[in-house]
């Protein structure tokens, strides 16, 4: 997927005055908040399993390359393949020898935003296959041509009369000509013109929110039922997924699905929690023929044991973007690549380079909410912090911020000179006032001014205040 | 793709900074998940098992999946054929090859057309057994196998599931341990169900029914023979 997280402030900016994403955006934050913390507020114990949840993430982290053999043997043993990959080129490599190897056509898709990672589809096409989204809203934007906004609702900013238009204009070609105009016939054509492709479909591939090492299973969780159907149905399943999805063993895969489900959607579970393990079995009815694990590394590596590594715990629940509100005013598309919010602004200068995503770390109040709901309390904004000192260190800041920073590191490590520039800054900020407490305009902080006032300071220094009062005591 | 696998592995030790795990620690790490360590239970589950078949019936309500309790499983076949004519469904049902189903009086009910075996596209009603029920949250939990098709669970528009009471626990980790211990190796598919499909991917609202079942109907047998 072509990166514009370079362009984040100009995206934003559209994004904010784009009154149908705002509505969109507003809804999203009362919906996904609310449902979180009543599903929270519901099970006592769900802070002592987030403590739980992230120990066990670190544990398995700390012995990956075990547990990754591990989980392989397993597979293998049960009559699974599991492939490696390094990067976004040879998952996708892999996938599409998979599917020519079946001589596949058409291929159905569950939900993965790995899938994203590597731009799966636009190759798949490339070589002459159809990949159909499965996933109500990976399918709306499917046939929109447009990317996820967010991991787990990907097509949250749209409308239902954005919709309506959509399927009015793609399912004609099955007959399907009325225009809907209410949420449940658009489910309902939706469900009638995917079924039939799920019916056709040579291979099916997923993604896997977790990989269970002592079953060698791959972990899907949804509630459409489209997943189950897309790894039932065809001669072959792939399942997608990363390295940093390791669970050790069922009893582990239960912790992490307590606090991933409450704090993605504020459900008890989802609907369907499904474990595959192997092909068919020779007695079976039904299931696919082949099974097939991608383990796809893309940077995940090199991430251990660097300041980045508490990423790795991340199960992509999207509580963080639901309570950024960075993420709120902006949405998902401004940051310009696959993973937005704070996950996303950490997790993209990784994968795309700081030279590009350089903006992301940098749009954060750093107001601690993200970490403050994270199911596995990863410091967020303290590894955004990270991105801008690195960011900072090879020369990439704006250079207004390189000197501004100069300046006032070589002020603050001489306190006379700073208490004095302090003092006059402040006299004059309270002369520029004249008396009304506050200032509509400032040179050289325009942007601060467009949008509101800065309050004036009293005309005095915190320092020379409390030196008052200490002569006073 | 062998030399991905070696640099990866290799790339991750050497950020771990150290070499391949020494035999004390894998032997460790073996008896870990050959043993596996149980986290914090919620206290939710933990209740003697006549209260773990309440809760199990309040949380699988509270997910839209209706039940109904039977005493015997001879009762079966006249409770489905009535659920089918409460909702207006065909009366054409297929069902999985397992005993505990496709062995009852279906005779009696003269009027549904029954069928054992797979799924298929023009099913619209059909009927399995559970392995066990997870009263924790309410949930089924339902296994792959010759007498138990996992397209069962995911074709038709109305699953009907049949659950004995002795095979509700409380809380996961029991239906885990259940499972270690009555099966050699885990079959192709677990799957967790808790209530009919939906989808709320269409301005966060939720809608029933998305592409699996638009609903799903649980009896609870308190005394199967």
């Amino acid at each position: 997927m072509q990166t514009t997280s370079i362009h984040f402030k100009a995206n934003a900016r559209r994004a904010l005055a784009d009154e149908s994403l705002q509505r969109s955006l507003t809804r999203m934050r009362v919906g996904f908040q609310h449902k979180r913390a009543v599903a929270a507020a519901k099970l006592p114990e769900f802070e002592t399993l987030r403590d739980q949840a992230r120990d066990l993430k670190d544990h398995v982290l700390e012995h990956l390359d075990f547990y990754l053999e591990a989980f392989e043997a397993k597979v293998k043993e049960q009559g699974g393949q599991v492939h490696w990959a390094r990067d976004a080129a040879e998952a996708r490599q892999i996938i599409l020898d998979i599917c020519q190897a079946v001589n596949a056509r058409t291929v159905t898709k569950g939900k993965s935003m790995i899938s994203e990672e590597i731009g799966l589809n636009k190759h798949l096409q490339a070589h002459g296959l159809t990949p159909i989204e499965t996933d109500l809203g990976e399918y709306i934007i499917q046939l929109r041509q447009e990317h996820p906004s967010h991991i787990i609702a990907p097509a949250l900013h749209l409308h239902k009369e954005d919709v309506a238009e959509t399927f009015h204009q793609h399912h004609a070609q099955y007959g399907l000509t009325r225009k809907l105009t209410q949420a449940p016939e658009l489910l309902s054509e939706a469900r009638q013109v995917l079924r039939s492709q799920f019916l056709a479909a040579d291979v099916g591939i997923t993604g896997a929110n977790f990989c269970v090492v002592e079953t060698g299973s791959t972990v899907i969780v949804t509630n459409e039922g489209n997943g189950d159907l897309t790894q039932t149905l065809p001669k072959v399943h792939i399942a997608l997924t990363s390295i940093d999805k390791l669970a050790p063993t069922l009893d582990d895969v239960t912790l992490l699905l307590r606090v991933l489900v409450r704090s993605a959607t504020g459900q008890e579970t989802s609907v369907y929690t499904t474990f595959s393990s192997g092909p068919r079995r020779a007695d079976d009815l039904d299931g696919p023929e082949q099974f097939h694990v991608v383990l796809l590394d893309n940077g995940r590596s090199t991430m251990l044991g660097t300041e980045f590594q508490d990423m790795l715990r991340c199960i992509r629940c999207g509580a963080c973007m639901n309570h950024c509100p960075v993420y709120g005013a902006v949405g998902g598309h401004a940051y310009g690549w696959v993973y937005p919010g704070p996950m996303g602004a950490v997790l993209t200068p990784q994968m795309t380079g700081i030279d590009q995503a350089g903006h992301l770390p940098n749009a954060s109040t750093f107001c601690g909410r993200c970490e403050a709901v994270c199911p596995v309390r990863i410091p967020l904004p303290k590894m955004m912090r990270h991105w801008r000192e690195r960011e900072f260190q090879r020369h990439l800041s704006p250079r207004s911020v390189r000197y501004g920073l100069r300046a006032w590191s070589f002020a603050v490590r001489r306190p006379a000179l700073y208490q004095r520039l302090a003092g006059l800054g402040a006299w004059l900020l309270k002369r520029l006032a004249r008396g009304r407490g506050r200032l509509s305009r400032l040179p050289l902080a325009g942007g601060w001014t467009a949008g509101r006032d800065l309050p004036a300071p009293s005309g005095h220094t915190f320092q020379q205040q409390w030196r008052r009062r200490g002569r006073g005591v | 793709m062998s030399a991905a696998r070696e640099a990866i592995l290799t790339t991750l030790r050497r950020q771990l900074k150290r070499g391949p795990l020494s035999d004390e620690s894998r032997s460790r790490l073996q008896q870990r998940l050959a043993q596996p360590p149980r986290h914090t239970v919620p206290q939710r589950g933990l209740l003697p098992h006549s209260e773990q078949i309440g809760l199990f019936i309040r949380m699988a309500e509270q997910a839209d999946a209706s039940v109904q309790r039977l005493s015997t499983s001879a009762a079966i076949p006249a409770a489905i054929a009535d659920y089918i004519q409460r909702h207006n469904l065909p009366s054409e049902l297929v069902m999985a090859p397992d005993p505990s189903v496709s062995e009852l009086p279906w005779a009696e009910q003269a009027h549904l057309r029954t069928r054992v075996g797979a799924a298929g596209d023009q099913d619209k009603v059909c009927v399995s057994p559970a392995f066990v029920g997870i009263a924790e949250t309410g949930t089924l939990m339902l296994l792959s196998g010759a007498q138990t098709p996992t397209t069962l669970n995911f074709l038709p528009d109305a699953h009907i599931v049949v659950l004995p009471a002795e095979r509700i626990v409380g809380p996961y980790e029991d239906a885990w341990q259940r499972l270690r211990e009555q099966q050699v190796a885990l079959p192709r598919t677990v799957n967790l169900i808790t209530g009919p499909s939906r989808s709320a991917d269409i301005e966060q609202t939720l809608q029933l029914g998305a592409h699996g079942p638009m609903q799903l109907h649980i009896i609870i047998l308190d005394h199967p023979s």
